[in-house]
């Protein structure tokens, strides 16, 4: 192998190895700079108004009010069509709940499309869907039930 | 602390296909640096280039399904970073391997164990991720992880699985296998720290007097940093390992800054490790020997315990310039260690100054990316977790090429990913993993939400607001 050859070999993988360098910074710089701006983030101030009454629309056969099946409060009920809807203890619930367990302001119902999320506020005991305690928005169907403190929720037609 | 991914206004794309591509160029690297070697050193390129190319491929390859799979938003750069810098220390090493063979050393087969412990972090780093959905659940853990970090720890001392190795009690022996068992330890800590400091970091950063313009913490907060502080002066006097009490005191400081705000954590905390350094070089016989060889190394060049190491490690970067001898034509065998210690200045003799650079600017990239999970996660524990895992590496880094390159007193570490040494590789490996993890819950973006009520009222508790 002449000496040559050696050098050239040498100089090459030096330069692989910058490539690669290089091309790791320029994926992080297109991370950066190149990414795409979503709908709702383009103009978010004056697109607030006006998502309030994205509510799902009516279809037959998905949900229209979000009822109180079991604890103290059981029959308490809230319409869908006033999303979002808070939960909690405090005055300004949609659904207020008098149980010692539940958070001033507990959980929050809305909608994303045709679908409708709850997401936990922050509560003290949480919120579970099911058996699992959610840890971000969460997906909830007709008949789901949502567990908050003694209380447990679901959306009904 | 609680809102920031949207901040911006932009979603984050998933770029799978750009970490492909990059993940292509990683396997360059590294199946290149293989195909150097065979020429450099044997004059032809090794004959077992394609199996151990396919295998190389095969794990890079499966890594990325799996986080094609269960992460499909994790920041694309990470694994190629560490698919090349792990690609780059094998070559590396089977070089010093051909280098030990023809010494006639007995040990002379460290890239094909190295080979089999990169094929454990990659699965591990793969069960990893497709066990642990969501890192938030390691929260729960906060205490358990913690008691097993420090009994981890504290295994190199039990009788039959302890030992002691070149002065140093970091290693256990079980079934034919050593194993350090620090290097797990400090994923443990990192998870126990980060779940420890979440809940508390109020009572540390709010309670306090301000003396001479600095915020002095509670007393009765001072608990955990004196425990930590502790445990680090345990692991320098009672294990005789400078590197590791250093790495995880630094991690513990940095946490506590990173979580409180407070500089006065910092300045408690840099007295108590002055304190403790200089009573280790007071007391420590090997802590004097180590500065010593730091600021006069040639004058311990030929005594006993001497600076032979890091003064061959210079010889060695010294005569690779800027461009390194290539592979093959320097002697790296010459320093002791230099398939896990020094790998740097193997690196530093073969390829150069170019090729050391490029190494560290990898390492600086996967700290950057690492701080920037910690930046946009959405989860103050997932944000710590980030900080605690970009500061241990850096703080490995800097810790062992610092002291390869005679910028501080050295210390025994591995060089993440690129050193000889299985427990390290499979727990850099596992780190990567966690990373991945939280960068994927940072980056995916939120289901959209309408907001509860418009007008703030201020009396109640604040709602986050997601968007």
């Amino acid at each position: 192998m002449s000496e040559l050859t050696l050098f050239l070999i040498r100089f090459a993988y030096l330069a692989i190895l910058w490539i690669f360098v290089l091309s790791a910074v320029s994926v992080i710089r297109s991370d950066m700079f190149g990414a795409r701006v979503p709908e709702t983030a383009r103009g978010a101030a004056p697109a607030r108004g006006k998502s309030k009454a994205k509510a799902p629309t009516k279809r037959r056969g998905s949900p229209t009010h979000l009822i109180v099946i079991e604890g103290d409060n059981t029959g308490a009920r809230a319409e869908l069509a006033d999303a979002p809807l808070l939960i909690g203890r405090g005055s300004d619930a949609a659904i207020k709940l008098d149980d010692d367990y539940v958070s001033t302001r507990h959980a929050r119902v809305a909608a994303s499309g045709d679908e409708w999320f709850v997401e936990d506020l922050g509560s003290t005991n949480g919120t579970y869907v099911g058996s699992v305690r959610i840890t971000q928005p969460t997906t909830i169907g007709l008949g789901i039930q949502v567990r908050i403190g003694k209380t447990i929720l679901e959306l009904r037609k | 602390m609680s809102q920031s991914g949207t901040l911006m206004g932009f979603v984050h794309r998933r770029r799978r296909g750009a970490e492909l591509f990059l993940l292509l160029i990683a396997l360059v690297v590294g199946i290149g640096a293989y195909a150097a070697v065979g020429l450099g050193v044997e004059g032809t390129i090794p004959t077992d280039i394609v199996a151990y190319g396919g295998w190389l491929a095969a794990l890079v390859v499966a890594a990325h399904i799996a986080v094609r799979l269960v992460a499909p938003y994790a920041d694309p750069v990470l694994l190629p970073l560490v698919a090349a810098l792990n690609g780059l220390g094998l070559a590396v090493i089977h070089r010093l391997d051909l280098a030990y063979e023809a010494a006639g050393k007995d040990n002379h087969t460290f890239a094909t164990q190295q080979l089999t412990w990169m094929t454990l972090g990659v699965l591990l780093f793969i069960a990893t991720l497709v066990l642990l959905r969501d890192h938030r659940t390691l929260q729960r853990l906060t205490y358990t992880s913690g008691l097993a970090g420090i009994a981890l720890l504290l295994l190199p001392f039990l009788p039959v699985i302890g030992g002691q190795k070149n002065g140093a009690y970091i290693w256990i022996y079980v079934a034919g296998f050593s194993f350090q068992p620090g290097e797990v330890a400090k994923v443990l800590l990192v998870v126990a720290f980060a779940g420890y400091l979440v809940l508390h970091r109020d009572a540390l950063a709010l309670a306090g007097r301000r003396v001479l313009f600095v915020d002095l913490p509670r007393g009765r907060d001072l608990g955990p940093i004196l425990a930590m502080f502790g445990v680090s002066m345990m692991i320098l006097v009672l294990q005789n390992d400078l590197g590791s009490s250093l790495l995880f005191f630094g991690l513990f400081l940095v946490m506590l800054y990173v979580a409180t705000e407070r500089p006065g954590w910092l300045i408690v905390g840099g007295l108590l490790f002055g304190a403790g350094a200089l009573a280790a070089y007071t007391f420590v016989g090997n802590v004097q020997n180590r500065f010593n060889f730091w600021l006069h190394p040639m004058d311990y060049y030929e005594s006993s315990p001497g600076s032979y190491q890091p003064v061959e490690a210079m010889f060695g970067m010294g005569w690779g310039g800027l461009i390194g001898r290539g592979f093959g034509e320097g002697m790296p065998e010459r320093i002791i260690y230099a398939e896990s210690d020094y790998i740097i200045a193997a690196i530093g003799e073969e390829l150069g100054l170019t090729a050391v650079m490029a190494v560290i600017l990898c390492y600086g990239l996967i700290v950057e990316r690492a701080l920037r999970i910690a930046l946009i996660s959405r989860d103050g524990f997932g944000k710590l977790l980030a900080v605690g895992f970009a500061s241990i590496v850096a703080l490995q880094v800097f810790v062992v090429i610092g002291g390869v390159t005679g910028l501080i007193p050295l210390t025994g570490l591995t060089t993440p990913f690129l050193s000889y040494g299985g427990s390290s590789l499979v727990a850099n490996w596992v780190i990567i993993a966690l990373l991945v993890r939280i960068s994927d819950h940072a980056r995916r973006p939120i289901p959209r939400m309408t907001d509860v009520n418009d007008d703030s009222d201020s009396e109640s508790t604040q709602v986050v607001r997601l968007r």
